[in-house]
């Protein structure tokens, strides 16, 4: 039976894995943030007009020669460092030869069996419901090439290829330096494989933001991910045929596509098919891949060392320079914190994930005690991010403003409630914190004078509420001192208020 | 080791060369007596020895990370076959990349 | 009135420094030299008469306001088509480059400008620069200015003929597997192939980069010797370009002194397949080297009979993946493009009309050599015969300081002779590839007529990597040798045009 679009059942999830043993590979390509191309000085700024940034060698013009930036080298030792791995002695360049549009030479300067970076792993992280779990992903190889321009399909319903009548390309992008870190295939997941490739790409690009060699942004372009996927019989000696998904542009869609692939491949050798070893295109409005458009013979590159480029043979003094100037990394600086700040595993991913962990160590940095950092960080400004659909980190808001309204907080000059309306207003732009204490003279009331008539107004307007009280049902003292709290405005010092309800009412609480 | 028609018309493929049928047979049999003589190669026993790809013994040429001046966008597409909207005009794409 | 084009190119540069005669004066003999004698021998592809007055009177106006001139300021010269210059055509001898301009310098023309050389025009080739006779050129052949019913060798055949037939004193040509040193041989020119690395690619549209080198052609062996001093150097441009200073090859030309020389035969450059009389003249002009004071010997390179196919697998596979930019996209000719063809269709209808014959044989060639199943057996195989070539060379300067051999094994054979015989034509490069192979420097001096047809033949003399300037001093001292036995320049005994 073969695979035809449509015609073979997905078969379900829990199911899948069961009867079948994933084994993933990532292949992510990170576009560096290096001021000038690969092999020519042109500018690589995001968003010029079209061909505004091109010159003969990056063009492909005829006798243009390629000259490699020792920066986009360093940068590619630098990851490599970072992934544990091998740096070569000796290493060269090779040509990638293949027709393409998009490709000024036809061929792309690459490497080939001479990566610069080798045998490397990298730890990743995956929640479960037992608790945290450690994978350790192993990395072939990390290698250094050119990027290719870029093609707008003009003609076609989607834009994509298909049903095109023509194309425009524009060669701003030829020649910007990219790094391909290719995993070794990833057996053992299990059940996890999506989560666990999520969370390698996910960690990986928290490497590359931590080095600063590239801007690691998925919608832009500059990380891109292809997933690989196969599937084994359980207990069997034999992985399956892989399939190499591509168009896998957030890190959602890799967690999607790996389940995606898993489903439809198990669902094939359920029904007694076999997988065909190919590239697919992820979908990610219907949720899933379809083939690429099968190629009647394999590619056949016909690598061979390029004679315009002479060999990088890094110093293992330059190598151990690079890797002297490591900035502390992911890993370990999340370790550390977690000690720090007395946390749980579980703690710390919660951070991670909501993307917070940079806001939260900086408003720590500025005086904040880490857990009320955290909570307001994961709380009030979580939900403020959720609601303008942006990051935490890109709010209008300072860490040290956080801490500075945390300070108020504890100073007791400001109550919770108070403190939300104080940072709605600096994300509104009001001003810093105490502009906006002042400007709207917000300040707790803790005065029993000042308390007094509202608390009585409050027992005198819940008659029933304050007989359950003094039978003893404290609990319901809470609508009390919510009522108090909305007579002043959430100005009120809620605890005094409480105490004060209680006293009123002859009750201890 | 004869090359036959099939892998002249394989290799006018891969090289995007639009060949004749006389030109393939024209070609078999010329490339098949040049790929003969060139085949000696093999005669060395060269297991042990190491290859050269530069007769220049050259290692770590690089460049500092600096900006340098690009052509106008008139000098990049002045020569093009076909422009639209600043970007170079290719017929439709059959192979996805 | 001296005949101007009849002048070396550092009489012209003296004489017009010395401002008997100005640079446009010598300019226009030239131009107009061109026009009488170009239609015959057809070297030229492009003149540019507009350019070339343009840079003579910038020469003169130097000259005027006291400015110290250079060693070839003012000197013409005929550039192969093979080399960027901006805005003016570049054809490479091919159809698929007709009309295009390029918007960039390559760096020998910029070092040539900036030396006050005056640039007549871009000469034909063979298409890419493959070939050994220019016949391969889209534009027609160029003929041997000896015979013009002969070919002036190739790839650089236009430059040689111009220079042998007094239209510039110096072209510049580029040589791969032996295409300045042929060329001059077949003419009767001098022409050198510097170490590898040591002239600059960038804007030499590439054939087979690992091969490919710039290099001066002219009737003198000083005139070259200058030529080399200006093109040579370092270029941040080009990677593989040599980070150390110029040899001093002009000084060793001057020099040209040869006693206690060691000199090199190599066996394996002779014998079957080789002309008598080319093999006559360059026997006696090794006697001459002995005469004048050198050691000669015989030395074996026993691996120099697999430079040939080492090179016809190194350089197909080089040049296809060169060549693969033409394919109609960006610039150049553009077929089929009808509004229902693919973008493959285009390209490889576009290449298949843009392409010659030999070149299409060499991308085919070179796309099998380097495919997944055949690179160890061909590729990779012909790069270690390349390691045991250079280990020859380096054996053999351990004991003798030159290698000598015929540049060529016969005199220029007649036009449309070898063209439809691949493997006949390609044994034009015996003597020369072994120096492309391993970077080493070489030259081809006129060494006399061959008995049987009276054409042209030449010594082939090369030198380690890096020891250009040795090559200069022999040839030099050669020439001045070979000039007193004659009694005059060579190329005087040439029919006129």
């Amino acid at each position: 039976m073969t695979d035809v679009v449509g015609t073979t059942a997905l078969l379900p999830y829990s199911k899948a894995v069961a009867e079948y043993d994933p084994v993933i590979g990532l292949e992510v390509h990170v576009e560096l943030s290096t001021a000038s191309k690969m092999f020519c000085a042109c500018p690589t700024a995001f968003g010029a007009a079209p061909n505004t940034q091109v010159c003969p060698t990056c063009l492909g013009l005829p006798g243009s020669l390629p000259v490699a930036n020792r920066s986009a080298v360093d940068s590619t030792i630098k990851i490599g460092l970072a992934l544990n791995c091998s740096i070569a002695e000796w290493c060269r360049f090779a040509r990638k030869n293949y027709f393409y549009p998009d490709m000024p030479k036809n061929y792309q300067i690459s490497q080939y069996d001479e990566p610069l970076c080798t045998d490397g792993w990298l730890d990743v992280e995956v929640d479960t419901q037992d608790g945290p779990r450690t994978f350790r992903v192993g990395i072939e190889r990390v290698h250094l090439e050119e990027d290719t321009g870029k093609t707008l399909h003009v003609g076609g319903a989607t834009g994509r290829i298909h049903g095109a009548d023509y194309s425009l390309v524009d060669y701003n992008r030829a020649g910007i330096p990219l790094v391909e870190i290719v995993t070794k295939p990833v057996p053992g997941t299990g059940a996890l494989a999506p989560e666990v490739a999520r969370a390698y790409v996910t960690e990986l690009r928290e490497i590359c933001r931590t080095l600063g060699v590239s801007d690691v942004r998925m919608e832009e372009g500059s990380l891109r991910c292809d997933a690989n996927v196969s599937l084994a019989p359980r207990g069997a000696s034999e992985w399956g045929k892989r399939t190499e998904t591509k168009n896998v542009n957030s890190l959602r869609s890799i967690e999607r596509a790996v389940h995606y692939e898993i489903e439809r491949q198990a669902g094939i050798l359920a029904a007694g098919g076999r997988v065909v070893q190919e590239t697919r295109h992820w979908h990610e409005e219907t949720g899933v891949t379809t083939p690429g458009r099968s190629k009647e013979e394999a590619q056949d590159y016909r690598y061979f060392p390029d004679p315009d480029l002479v060999p990088l043979a890094p110093s293992r003094e330059w190598v151990e320079e690079l890797r002297a100037s490591l900035p502390e990394l992911p890993t370990a600086r999340r370790k550390r914190l977690t000690d720090e700040w007395a946390l749980s595993p579980r703690d710390m991913d919660a951070l991670v994930n909501a993307g917070a962990l940079d806001s939260v160590e900086a408003t720590v940095a500025a005086g904040a005690p880490p857990a009320e950092a955290r909570k307001w960080w994961l709380g009030e400004l979580a939900r403020h991010a959720n609601e303008a659909v942006t990051e935490v980190s890109a709010l209008p808001i300072r860490p040290a403003e956080v801490a500075r309204v945390v300070e108020l907080v504890a100073e007791g000059k400001l109550n919770d409630q108070l403190a939300r309306q104080v940072i709605e207003g600096v994300l509104a732009g009001d001003g810093s914190p105490d502009e906006i204490v002042a400007a709207r003279d917000l300040a707790v009331v803790s005065d029993d004078a000042a308390l007094g008539d509202a608390v009585d107004d409050a027992i005198a307007a819940n008659p029933d509420i304050a007989e359950k009280v003094r039978s003893g049902k404290i609990a319901a003292a809470g609508a009390l001192v919510g009522a108090v709290m909305k007579a002043t405005r959430g100005q009120a010092d809620a605890t005094r208020v409480r105490e004060l309800i209680l006293a009123r009412l002859g009750v201890s609480g | 080791m004869a090359i036959t028609r099939t892998e002249v018309a394989h290799l006018a493929r891969l090289a995007r060369i639009d060949l004749g049928e006389e030109e393939l047979d024209h070609f078999a049999t010329q490339l098949d007596v040049i790929i003969g003589a060139v085949a000696r190669v093999a005669e060395v026993a060269a297991d042990d020895i190491p290859p050269t790809s530069h007769s220049v013994p050259l290692t770590n040429v690089l460049r500092d990370d600096v900006v340098g001046p690009c052509l106008s966008p008139d000098e990049v597409l002045a020569a093009a076959p076909a422009t639209e909207d600043g970007r170079f005009r290719v017929p439709r794409i059959l192979d996805e990349e | 009135m001296t005949d101007l084009t009849r002048l070396s190119a550092s009489d012209i540069a003296a004489t017009i420094a010395s401002g008997e005669v100005s640079a446009v004066e010598v300019a226009q003999a030239h131009l107009d030299r061109i026009a009488t004698v170009d239609e015959s021998v057809h070297a030229f592809l492009h003149v540019d008469r507009e350019g070339a007055l343009a840079a003579a009177r910038a020469v003169d106006s130097r000259r005027a306001s006291g400015e110290r001139l250079g060693s070839l300021a003012g000197v013409p010269l005929a550039l192969k088509d093979v080399f960027t210059q901006k805005g003016v055509p570049t054809t490479c001898g091919s159809r698929i480059l007709e009309g295009w301009r390029p918007p960039f310098d390559s760096t020998v023309v910029r070092r040539l400008r900036d030396a006050g050389v005056v640039i007549l025009g871009k000469t034909n080739m063979d298409e890419f620069a493959m070939g050994s006779s220019t016949e391969n050129s889209a534009y027609g052949p160029t003929r041997n200015p000896w015979n013009l019913g002969r070919i002036p060798g190739g790839s650089s055949g236009g430059s040689s003929a111009a220079v042998s037939s007094y239209q510039a004193p110096l072209g510049i040509g580029t040589d791969t597997g032996g295409s300045i040193r042929q060329p001059a041989a077949v003419t009767g020119v001098v022409g050198v192939k510097p170490t590898y690395g040591g002239v600059s690619r960038y804007g030499l549209v590439a054939f087979s980069s690992s091969l490919d080198q710039a290099g001066p052609l002219s009737r003198s062996v000083l005139d070259a010797a200058l030529l080399h001093e200006v093109i040579a150097g370092h270029d941040p441009l080009d990677s593989t370009s040599i980070d150390a200073p110029v040899p001093p090859v002009a000084e060793a030309a001057r020099l040209a002194d040869v006693t206690g020389l060691r000199v090199g035969v190599v066996r394996e450059l002779s014998g079957e397949g080789y002309q008598p009389g080319v093999e006559q003249r360059f026997h006696e002009a090794v006697e001459l080297l002995a005469k004048l004071g050198a050691d000669v010997v015989e030395v074996s390179c026993p691996h120099f009979v697999y430079a040939l196919p080492a090179y016809y697998l190194i350089a197909p596979s080089e040049c296809s993946s060169n060549l693969a930019r033409f394919d109609g996209m960006r610039y150049g000719l553009r077929v089929g493009d009808d509004g229902t063809r693919s973008t493959e269709e285009v390209m490889a209808l576009t290449r298949a009309a843009g392409f010659g014959p030999e070149v299409k044989r060499r991308i085919m060639l070179g796309t099998y050599a380097l495919s997944s199943g055949y690179y160890d057996a061909y590729y990779g195989q012909a790069q270690k015969v390349r390691t045991l070539i250079t280990r020859d060379f380096d054996l053999a300067f351990e004991s003798v300081d030159v290698l000598v051999s015929p540049t060529t094994p016969t005199t220029a054979f007649t036009i449309g002779e070898r063209v439809d015989d691949p493997m006949a034509m390609y044994l034009a490069d015996l003597c020369t590839i072994p120096a492309n192979l391993a970077g080493n420097a070489a030259m081809s001096l006129p060494c006399g007529l061959a008995p049987e047809d009276g054409l042209p033949v030449g010594l082939q003399i090369m030198a380690p990597t890096l020891a250009d300037e040795r090559v200069y001093r022999v040839g030099a001292a050669v020439e001045a040798a070979l000039g007193g036995v004659w009694g005059h320049p060579l190329l005087e005994e040439a029919p006129s045009l």
